[in-house]
């Protein structure tokens, strides 16, 4: 079981959590409806970002994050709302400037160089960060002479993750950031994109890697068929999408532990019972004086994939 | 971590000298990506290459007429080679780049769409001048071609015109084509149309229907054009030629700017 290892990195966000009482935004969508033909990918979406902070945005395929990142970005035009990114559109060379982008691209020039293709996009800005810089965050030394057609699946991630933070921007988008990572490689991103947000950079992240927007975002937008259906804090979303589990080795009966207040479900597994509740320690106390051989005791937190499950069915 | 810390010791450009550093970033990388690109650049310098070591060469002392047959055919392929460097460097290669989604990642940086597409152009002109040097080179030497000075810079001043000119079918092509159909879909328009102006053989040893049919083509307007500088074009002005390879430019210009924004309105 990850958990504890979640629970630590949900904890270690929450730290460096910015004030957000801060209320300025660097970009906001307002009402923002996209229509393609007949169908609907955004019906009315509305969302905020502010400085420093992380936000994650999840949702199943077709929710419509990727398009709600490209209106951001200025690369797709709503059918109706307003998109304002530092005060302006967000296709002014101005703004673009302080924008960085990671999106999910099919093939990239595979012929050139890592080192090139970052000489070519720092050569964008007005203010990129040094190459040695950007080399560095990225991960990429010792492959920078690499033609981009021979890098691995994470590799290459991370010379797109290198193009998107060249300018030094304020805002960057990361759309799957971590595909085709292995475990360490997106950790070590993690810690990356939690130092762009130390600097005051606002970071806005799609993934459908659930662990990741538990692990570091500040903040959880929760779409599906283009409207927010939940937003807050990882453990909040949690708490919304159902209770704790507890899980132990007990002679009390199903039936029992069914008559318990707020006892969501109860399940067996593996000679284990495993109780959903959204007050787990009333529930505890209660199983415990009327079973002393009761053993083998974990609560859990639910992972917030569990949680954004139960969120995307409801709605 | 300290990376807000690091300084930029250099004084920020002004705006036209950075605009001028993307431009010329743009191109020598575009250029570079078609030159490590062998599918592309073997196939666009050696096909024209061959063809002409074959059948130009073979023809060193062919004469019909006034017409000195291996001088003749270095124009038809030269417009040959320079067509198709335009044709699958801008058309081929925007058409993946637009369906990879690597030209929206550019578009959503501060790049000036002008430096992409300049880009291009210019690495199509820079393809085309090459083909015809190497042409000229391959026929002076070993095809009895002799050139005067100003024959080779007017040559030369032809293939800039030509490859800006295809270019703009090429940016058409692109906007049009889906990209795993576009290296065939290029063939099957450039091999024909070569052809049928006389780019391979020379027209007058076509039937004489098929020289009817070549006017309407703008291959056949810049085939002469190239071969008026040896004095060997058809009886239609000079004029005639210009206004159609030009006219033909601005129709794919135009046909290019209604594409794309039709498709920026769907997107």
């Amino acid at each position: 079981m990850p958990l504890s290892a979640i629970a630590y990195e949900t904890e270690s966000a929450a730290e460096d959590a910015p004030a957000t009482t801060q209320r300025q935004s660097f970009a906001t969508l307002t009402n923002i409806t996209k229509r393609y033909g007949a169908t609907v990918a955004l019906n009315g979406l509305s969302l905020a970002l502010h400085p420093g902070e992380i936000v994650a945005l999840l949702g199943p395929n077709g929710a419509g994050k990727s398009t709600a990142i490209k209106i951001l970005l200025g690369l797709v035009a709503p059918t109706s709302g307003i998109t304002r990114v530092f005060g302006s559109d967000p296709r002014t060379t101005a703004t673009r400037a302080r924008v960085g982008a990671m999106l999910q691209v099919a093939r990239v020039t595979e012929a050139l160089r890592v080192r090139e293709h970052i000489d070519l996009f720092r050569s964008y800005y007005p203010h990129p960060l040094p190459t040695a810089e950007i080399t560095r965050i990225a991960q990429l030394q010792g492959i920078e002479d690499r033609a981009f057609g021979q890098l691995s699946g994470g590799q290459k991630q991370r010379v797109l993750f290198a193009l998107a933070i060249c300018g030094n921007p304020d805002l960057i988008f990361l759309d799957e950031p971590t595909v085709g990572m292995d475990i360490e490689a997106r950790r070590s991103l993690w810690q990356q994109i939690r130092s762009l947000s130390a600097q005051g950079k606002t970071v806005l992240l799609t993934t459908h890697y659930i662990e990741e927007a538990d692990a570091l975002a500040h903040r959880v937008i929760v779409i599906n068929k283009g409207r927010v259906i939940s937003e807050g804090t990882p453990a909040e979303i949690k708490r919304n999408g159902g209770g704790r589990t507890i899980r132990c080795h007990t002679n009390l009966s199903r039936e029992f532990l069914l008559t318990l207040p707020n006892v969501s479900s109860v399940e067996f597994f593996e000679g284990a019972v495993v109780v959903t509740t959204s007050d787990a320690e009333t529930i505890l106390r209660e199983m415990l004086l009327r079973d002393d051989t009761l053993s083998d005791l974990e609560v859990a937190s639910p992972a917030l994939e569990d949680a954004f499950l139960a969120l995307t069915r409801n709605s | 971590m300290a990376t807000a810390a690091i300084s930029h010791p250099q004084p920020a450009a002004t705006d036209f000298v950075r605009t001028l550093r993307i431009f010329s970033k743009e191109t020598k990388y575009e250029f570079l990506k078609l030159m490590r690109t062998k599918s592309f650049s073997l196939s666009t310098i050696g096909f024209p290459v061959m063809f002409y070591v074959l059948f130009g060469i073979a023809n060193r002392n062919a004469v019909s007429g006034n017409i000195h047959i291996a001088k003749y055919m270095l124009g038809g392929y030269a417009c040959f080679g320079l067509i198709g460097a335009a044709l699958f460097g801008i058309g081929v290669g925007l058409a993946s780049e637009l369906a990879a989604g690597w030209l929206e990642l550019k578009r959503a940086s501060p790049m000036p769409a002008s430096a992409y597409l300049f880009a291009k152009c210019a690495s199509a002109v820079a393809f085309g001048l090459i083909i015809v040097s190497i042409l000229i080179a391959i026929a002076t030497a070993f095809g009895g071609v002799s050139l005067s000075p100003a024959e080779f810079i007017k040559m030369l001043g032809m293939t800039i015109v030509g490859s800006i000119s295809f270019a703009s079918m090429g940016l058409l092509l692109a906007l049009l084509i889906p990209a795993n159909a576009a290296t065939g879909i290029v063939n099957l328009i450039y091999l024909p149309m070569s052809f049928l102006s006389g780019l391979w053989i020379p027209i007058r040893f076509m039937p004489h229907w098929l020289q009817g049919v070549a006017p309407a083509l703008p291959t056949y307007h810049l085939s002469q054009l190239m071969l008026h500088i040896f004095g060997y074009a058809d009886d239609m002005s000079l004029a005639t030629h210009w206004n159609a390879l030009i006219g033909f430019t601005f129709v794919m210009l135009g046909l290019s700017w209604l594409t794309f924004h039709r498709k920026e309105q769907n997107a």
